[in-house]
């Protein structure tokens, strides 16, 4: 996995070692370190939400972390985990390419239409609030619509800096947002009424 | 359900805290009036209570952080990349034996195949690279922490003036509890405190200030083979002072001249209670 890299600190030892180029470097790394590292569990969340799948989310949060890495000096001090989310949302859409588009939405109508819950209205309410069954649920939103809910609601972005991540104006964050959250009501709570009974 | 849809984002838009004063005070005056954009709002609320659950949001696995801390530190070469929780910086004291660097480099090298290995290697290093007792990479350390605490706005976690506020901050955090007298009649104004790591650990720092110059003061158990009497040292142009007391071992790093920190030093400890 890193086997390059185990023999890259002898030229720590080799090299010149108190050159200001150094310097430099080594306080931009632990400068990245210090803003960017503390986002990685933000990353590695909507990874997954994307890819729905844990190997691949790991590829591109590391894939994200590199990238981010090499273009630090063009991070301009504003949101830092927002400019990084909007890389790992890049290199998501570099991993799945151009079909995607068509692939996932076919999925996604699929799973709309579908919903793998919908058996025993009983084992739906104790079922509800589990994580993995959210989680399931939240996987079946239209990819334009989950990464929405995902950044509003766990990551608690702002929309300007959804629009920024996601490359569409802040009229389009809203009314995906507002559709998200419709859909997520008609596959969570079918009776309004009767789940935020279940719920207290 | 059937929200007016021609309010239906501003809804969600007063539900996420985005819009201005004017629509605001709109959309509440409506609200009192129309039942259905009301449970609207109360759909999207209720769905954000069991959204919020950190349950929901997936943790990046160790395995994966590993990954990508070896992989940062091989991008920043030639550089190896600070090391915030890892093995002393190369020492500057030159290699005495050319063998007792490549053993060093080896050692040091655990680090990066596995973070488990860190603790183990920043040991063995400082025990292969410096032998002496006195002059331990821990100096290194506190001065690089100190720089960084400068560096990137990150000088406290907990930025307060009152002591009451931050000694218990440390609380839970640190399974010691430093003092934190309040020296500001004295010059000495407490700025906050902080957690950082050296050798591997935890400590404490607690940041006051001196005129412009900031003190980073750093506190922790005072290990078994700690010396047990103070000194003053000069590092790169800072100014170390080391004590330890009821079982503490204390550090104070700053750029003020030696004098002063060492001013510091008997100030600190007349009025430290424990």
């Amino acid at each position: 996995m890193s086997g390059r890299s185990l023999f890259r600190p002898h030229l720590v030892f080799s090299a010149r070692r108190d050159g200001r180029a150094d310097e430099a470097a080594r306080d931009r790394a632990e400068q990245f370190r210090q803003i960017m590292l503390p986002h990685m569990d933000a990353a590695y969340s909507l990874a997954r939400y994307l890819t729905r799948d844990a190997t691949a989310a790991e590829d591109i949060v590391q894939d994200a972390f590199l990238r981010a890495f090499r273009g630090f000096d063009t991070w301009r001090g504003d949101n830092s985990k927002a400019w990084l989310l909007a890389i790992v949302r890049n290199c998501f859409l570099n991993s799945v390419g151009p079909n995607r588009a068509v692939a996932m939405t076919e999925a996604d109508m699929v799973a709309l239409a579908d919903p793998a819950d919908a058996q025993n209205p009983e084992t739906i309410v104790a079922g509800r609030r589990e994580a993995a069954m959210l989680r399931h649920t939240i996987e079946q939103l239209p990819e334009p619509f989950r990464e929405a809910i995902v950044l509003r609601e766990m990551e608690e972005l702002a929309y300007k800096d959804i629009a920024a991540i996601t490359n569409v104006p802040i009229g389009t964050v809203m009314s995906r947002l507002a559709r998200a959250r419709q859909m997520l009501g008609q596959m969570l709570m079918p009776e309004p009424g009767a789940s935020r009974e279940a719920r207290s | 359900m059937s929200a007016c849809p021609d309010k239906l984002l501003l809804i969600h838009g007063l539900a996420d805290g985005e819009l201005d004063a004017a629509n605001t005070l709109a959309i509440e005056a409506h609200l009192k009036t129309c039942a259905d954009c009301r449970a609207e709002l109360a759909l999207i609320e209720a769905m954000r209570e069991v959204l919020r659950d950190d349950a929901l949001t997936h943790r990046a696995p160790q395995a994966l952080r590993n990954r990508i801390d070896a992989a940062l530190d091989a991008a920043a070469t030639p550089t190896s990349s600070a090391p915030r929780r890892s093995a002393p910086p190369p020492p500057r004291a030159p290699y005495a034996l050319a063998g007792g660097g490549a053993i060093a480099a080896h050692v040091w090298n655990g680090r990066w195949a596995s973070g488990a290995m860190v603790g183990i290697a920043a040991s063995l290093a400082l025990m292969i690279a410096m032998p002496q007792l006195t002059h331990t990479g821990t100096e290194d350390q506190l001065v690089q922490s100190h720089i960084r605490s400068l560096m990137v706005g990150h000088l406290t976690d907990i930025p307060t003036s009152n002591r009451h506020v931050v000694k218990p901050w440390f609380n839970g955090k640190i399974d010691f509890a430093p003092p934190v007298p309040e020296l500001a009649d004295e010059g000495f104004p407490l700025v906050g405190g902080r957690l950082d790591y050296i050798d591997d650990h935890a400590v404490a720092a607690i940041v006051y200030r001196r005129r412009l110059h900031t003190i980073n003061l750093f506190v922790r158990p005072a290990g078994t083979l700690s010396l047990p009497f103070g000194e003053t040292r000069r590092l790169e142009g800072y100014s170390l002072v080391r004590w330890t007391k009821g079982g503490l071992e204390y550090w104070a790093v700053s750029d003020l001249d030696p004098g002063e920190l060492q001013l510091f030093h008997t100030t600190f400890v007349a009025r430290a209670v424990p």
